[in-house]
């Protein structure tokens, strides 16, 4: 009898917690994938495509589905060690086919060269150009993040990447170039 | 707050956590009066010399401006204007190395002073009570008003505020080592402070002003108590000296007893403080309309023969002070401006005075001697005990040096006033304020990329949407149209019907030349013995007909332009010419129709023929000649590889393999760009020829590939075409004035070349 009561008990307690689980799970249920969009918020959005995915989003979700982690370029270092501590994974050195030059750049268009095509206004993943056909185009530097992608497609190479100038808003401090002062 | 009058009036105030007792030195300058100086030669004046944003620039070069004269002007709420210290001559804009620890170089005026001194006019205001607040506050934002203690903060700002404000505090504490610039202002100029005092009365309507001075400036206290006497408002609150009572946060914590919580400014507690300096120069700006075109500086330091405190014009070059006070030029080694606690190395002499610089310092060895070598902390915890603002200097500087930014946030970095107070203690020698000086440059940095991330971000998801929706636009406007088309043409009419029965003609055709396209394709493998298939003979027939439909409109076209403007000999010769391309081109089909090796020798023949007999011929005919001549190569190489019978023979006397061929054809169009640059007389000839030049060469290479995908055998042969192609693309680039035309047929040529070897690989 004992042994029948057991065996009620368990069961309608089990059967009472899993309708709870199941209630919770369409209930509570995450829309999207939430590593995916936590990566995505270490990258660093430029856009540039270096990886071999459309955009820093496809990227994030790829990493969340175990693409390697050393593929973004323009993070470099930092953004592979962030997504390391998030994953729980082991950092990597960056990708040796994805190795570049990461100081931040910003394109400018050498004006008189242009010939209005709208080539690189096509390629802009942040609608930082702006023109129009037969028109000179110019940069939104504040909006470029410095991708590259518009230097391929133009027909006359009048697009150059320049290096973001030091001033003194950006400036960083050098400890090797500041005497340490004591006074006696 | 009756208490802490009371307590105030009993002399007692309270402390703050930690500080220091670093010797003063201040006696080096306090015995001798505020100096006035000559004029230098030449002023430098940044155009920011505050926190926020620079100004517009109103002046140009060579630009003569008065004394007083605005050189900026205000468009933002956070610019302060700055102004011409003296009369005389802009001689240049431009950047140059400014005061900031960096030494970058930021947009300068440069005046050079006529020495006659002209004020431009000025209003005097005989009784400033009468004007408004804002009248005030608008003059004190126009004379270019920045806090003088040190931040720069904008005073016009500071007094715009919307609180109920119980203290106004001035701050005459002056509480660094070796500086006197207020402490001299106030022995001399207290009657225009208590001015400046009372302006501000008017426009913040405290309930108390509290005077913070430090005791070791026995006559400014004086001073300000007899000048003070009959106000009751106002109370000169003598501070035991603790360095650093002049901190913002301290000198409130000190008087009020309240401490102001991390990441809310002193108007939160009802509590504003200005600078005593600051006072003066707004007394001077709102009662004799003076802006702030110079200020007190203390040039002193052991290596300064004649320590004093001088009035320098803003823009005054740090050597030119130096000079005048007597630094001799061997021990300019180690200039700082700024007091010894909290201010930089200069990076240059030339660097100019700002509404900031309160200090020269000119130390020798003794004083300040070089860098005592780091060494690890010992975690003696006396940097923890001087710290005014109760943070933890070693546990900083470990997650400063780990670059853990998220530690030193949670270490609460931002609240740490860079006093030096933990350097000064440290007996590691450990630089500690310039660690955090690091990390603070760090963390502002990664929050600017932070934001320009997520700005990209947003930007990008914007674009996705709308080239989405374009998308779908545009489906909707095909669908939309084609709908109507349907629509149309089951209406019945006879309209209708001829559309459809065109429609269905012209699927027809389609559907023809695809089945022709399969059968040459599968044919091109066996094309070496299948000669005269029915299906090649038609195609290429088509194709020579089109090909001459066009030469014979070119060569109208061109017989057209020519004929107006000649009636000579040489335009009917011309003509004929022309007529012969045009004869050439209508044989070339008719042969075509019957055999294909008689087209293209009859064509190459005829075209070459053409081509060297005439001498005399005008610019504009050789050209469509070449066009011509091209064209035909284009045929005999386009015919070639479909037929591999030996027709070469009789144009080029060569064995018939591919190579001397395609060497044929690029030689043609070298022929033609040669044709074509000899005649380059006047610009508009050029021009034209230049285009037609690129765009002959984009056919020509069009052709080379056809060529390729109908005949892969010959591959060495298309990458020498290609080689040369460039090679022409390269020679026409390089042309000496290449309009833009031109490089725009340049780019076409080049672009369709990319694409093709892009479709070729």
């Amino acid at each position: 009898m004992s042994l029948l009561l057991a065996i009620v008990i368990i069961g309608v307690l089990a059967s009472c917690f899993g309708a709870l689980i199941g209630f919770a799970s369409v209930k509570f249920k995450v829309e999207g994938d939430p590593l995916a969009e936590q990566i995505d918020a270490l990258l660093p959005q430029t856009q540039c495509g270096q990886c071999g995915y459309p955009g820093c989003k496809p990227y994030a979700d790829a990493v969340a589905n175990g693409e390697a982690i050393n593929k973004c370029a323009p993070g470099g270092d930092d953004t592979i060690k962030k997504i390391a501590d998030l994953m729980g994974v082991e950092a990597q050195a960056l990708d040796e086919s994805h190795q570049t030059d990461n100081t931040p750049k910003v394109a400018f268009i050498i004006e008189e060269d242009c010939i209005g095509c709208t080539k690189c206004i096509q390629a802009c993943p942040v609608d930082a150009i702006i023109g129009t056909t037969k028109q000179m185009h110019t940069i939104i530097s504040d909006e470029c993040t410095g991708c590259d992608l518009c230097v391929a497609p133009c027909p006359v190479d009048c697009i150059i990447m320049m290096p973001i100038a030091k001033n003194t808003r950006n400036w960083q401090w050098d400890l090797n170039s500041i005497p340490v002062e004591q006074i006696s | 707050m009756e208490s802490v009058i009371e307590r105030i009036e009993q002399g007692k105030f309270w402390k703050f956590h930690g500080g220091i007792h670093p010797p003063q030195q201040k006696f080096l300058s306090t015995d001798k009066p505020i100096r006035q100086l000559p004029l230098p030669e030449l002023l430098r004046i940044p155009v920011q010399q505050h926190i926020g944003e620079p100004g517009d620039i109103l002046v140009t070069v060579g630009d003569k401006v008065l004394k007083g004269q605005a050189l900026t002007v205000a468009n933002h709420p956070m610019v302060v204007p700055v102004h011409a210290p003296t009369s005389g001559t802009i001689t240049a804009i431009e950047a140059s190395v400014i005061a900031h620890p960096s030494g970058l170089s930021e947009l300068c005026i440069f005046l050079k002073p006529d020495g006659e001194e002209k004020w431009r006019d000025r209003e005097i205001c005989p009784d400033y009570q009468q004007l408004s607040k804002n009248d005030l506050i608008d003059k004190i934002a126009q004379a270019g008003i920045s806090g003088m203690g040190g931040a720069g903060f904008p005073s016009h700002i500071k007094l715009n505020t919307a609180a109920q404000i119980n203290y106004l505090i001035i701050n005459a504490a002056e509480c660094e080592p070796y500086i006197t610039a207020d402490d001299l202002l106030i022995r001399e100029q207290c009657a225009a402070i208590l001015d400046g005092i009372k302006i501000l009365d008017n426009i913040l309507a405290p309930a108390f002003i509290l005077i913070g001075i430090e005791e070791n400036k026995p006559e400014a206290i004086q001073a300000l108590k007899n000048a003070t006497k009959t106000i009751d408002k106002i109370k000169v609150c003598v501070l035991p000296v603790i360095y650093p009572t002049g901190g913002e946060k301290q000198l409130i914590q000190v008087l009020t007893g309240k401490e102001v919580p991390s990441g809310t400014l002193p108007s939160a507690l009802g509590i504003v403080m200005h600078n005593i300096g600051t006072c003066f120069a707004i007394a001077d700006a709102v009662i004799n309309d003076i802006p702030l075109i110079k200020r007190v500086v203390t040039v002193t330091g052991k290596s300064v023969a004649k320590p004093q405190n001088v009035w320098a014009l803003i823009g005054t070059p740090v050597e030119f002070l130096l000079q005048q006070c007597g630094c001799q030029q061997g021990n300019k080694k180690h200039i700082i401006m700024g007091g010894p606690m909290m201010g930089f190395s200069l990076p240059s002499f030339t660097v100019p005075v700002v509404k900031t610089t309160n200090c020269i310092l000119a130390p020798d060895e003794a004083e300040i001697p070089d860098n005592d070598q780091e060494v690890e902390c010992i975690r003696c915890g006396q940097c923890a005990d001087v710290c005014p603002s109760q943070l933890l200097p070693q546990e900083l500087q470990w997650s400063a040096k780990a670059h853990d930014h998220q530690a030193l946030n949670d270490l609460n970095l931002f609240d740490c006033i860079e006093c030096g107070a933990c350097a000064y203690v440290c007996p590691s020698h450990i630089p500690l304020v310039h660690y955090y000086r690091v990390a603070k440059a760090e963390i502002r940095q990664q929050t600017l990329l932070d934001i320009k991330a997520e700005k990209a971000k947003q930007r990008f998801e914007a674009r996705k949407i709308r080239l989405e929706r374009e998308k779908l636009a545009r489906e909707e406007k095909h669908r939309k149209a084609a709908e109507a088309r349907k629509a149309r043409m089951n209406s019945g009419t006879a309209e209708a019907n001829n559309e459809k029965s065109a429609v269905a003609a012209a699927l027809a055709r389609v559907k023809a030349k695809k089945a022709q396209e399969k059968d040459t394709n599968n044919d091109v493998t066996a094309s070496d013995t299948s000669v005269g298939s029915p299906q090649e003979i038609e195609k290429t027939d088509k194709k020579s007909q089109v090909a001459a439909a066009i030469a014979r409109a070119k060569a109208k076209k061109l017989a057209a332009q020519t004929a107006p403007n000649t009636e000579s000999n040489k335009s009917t010769q011309s003509s004929n010419v022309i007529a012969e391309a045009v004869n050439n081109a209508d044989n070339s089909s008719k042969a075509a129709e019957g055999e294909i090796t008689d087209s293209t020798s009859v064509i190459n023949t005829n075209v070459i023929k053409d081509i060297e007999k005439p001498s005399e011929l005008s610019k504009k005919d050789k050209i469509a000649v070449a066009i011509a001549k091209a064209k035909a190569k284009k045929r005999a190489t386009e015919a070639k590889p479909l037929k591999n019978e030996p027709p070469e023979d009789l144009l080029s006397e060569k064995p018939s393999n591919d190579e001397p061929d395609s060497q044929i054809v690029t030689n043609s169009t070298n022929k033609t760009e040669q044709q074509v640059k000899e005649q380059a007389l006047s610009p508009d000839d050029i021009k034209k020829a230049k285009i037609a030049a690129a765009i002959a060469k984009a056919k020509a290479k069009k052709r080379q590939t056809t060529e390729s995908i109908i005949n892969n055998e010959i591959p060495d042969d298309n990458e020498q075409r290609n080689e040369s192609a460039e090679k022409e693309i390269q020679t026409a680039t390089q042309g000496e004035s290449l309009d833009k035309n031109a490089r725009i047929a340049a780019a076409v040529a080049k672009a369709k070349a990319k694409k093709q070897q892009e479709s070729k690989n």
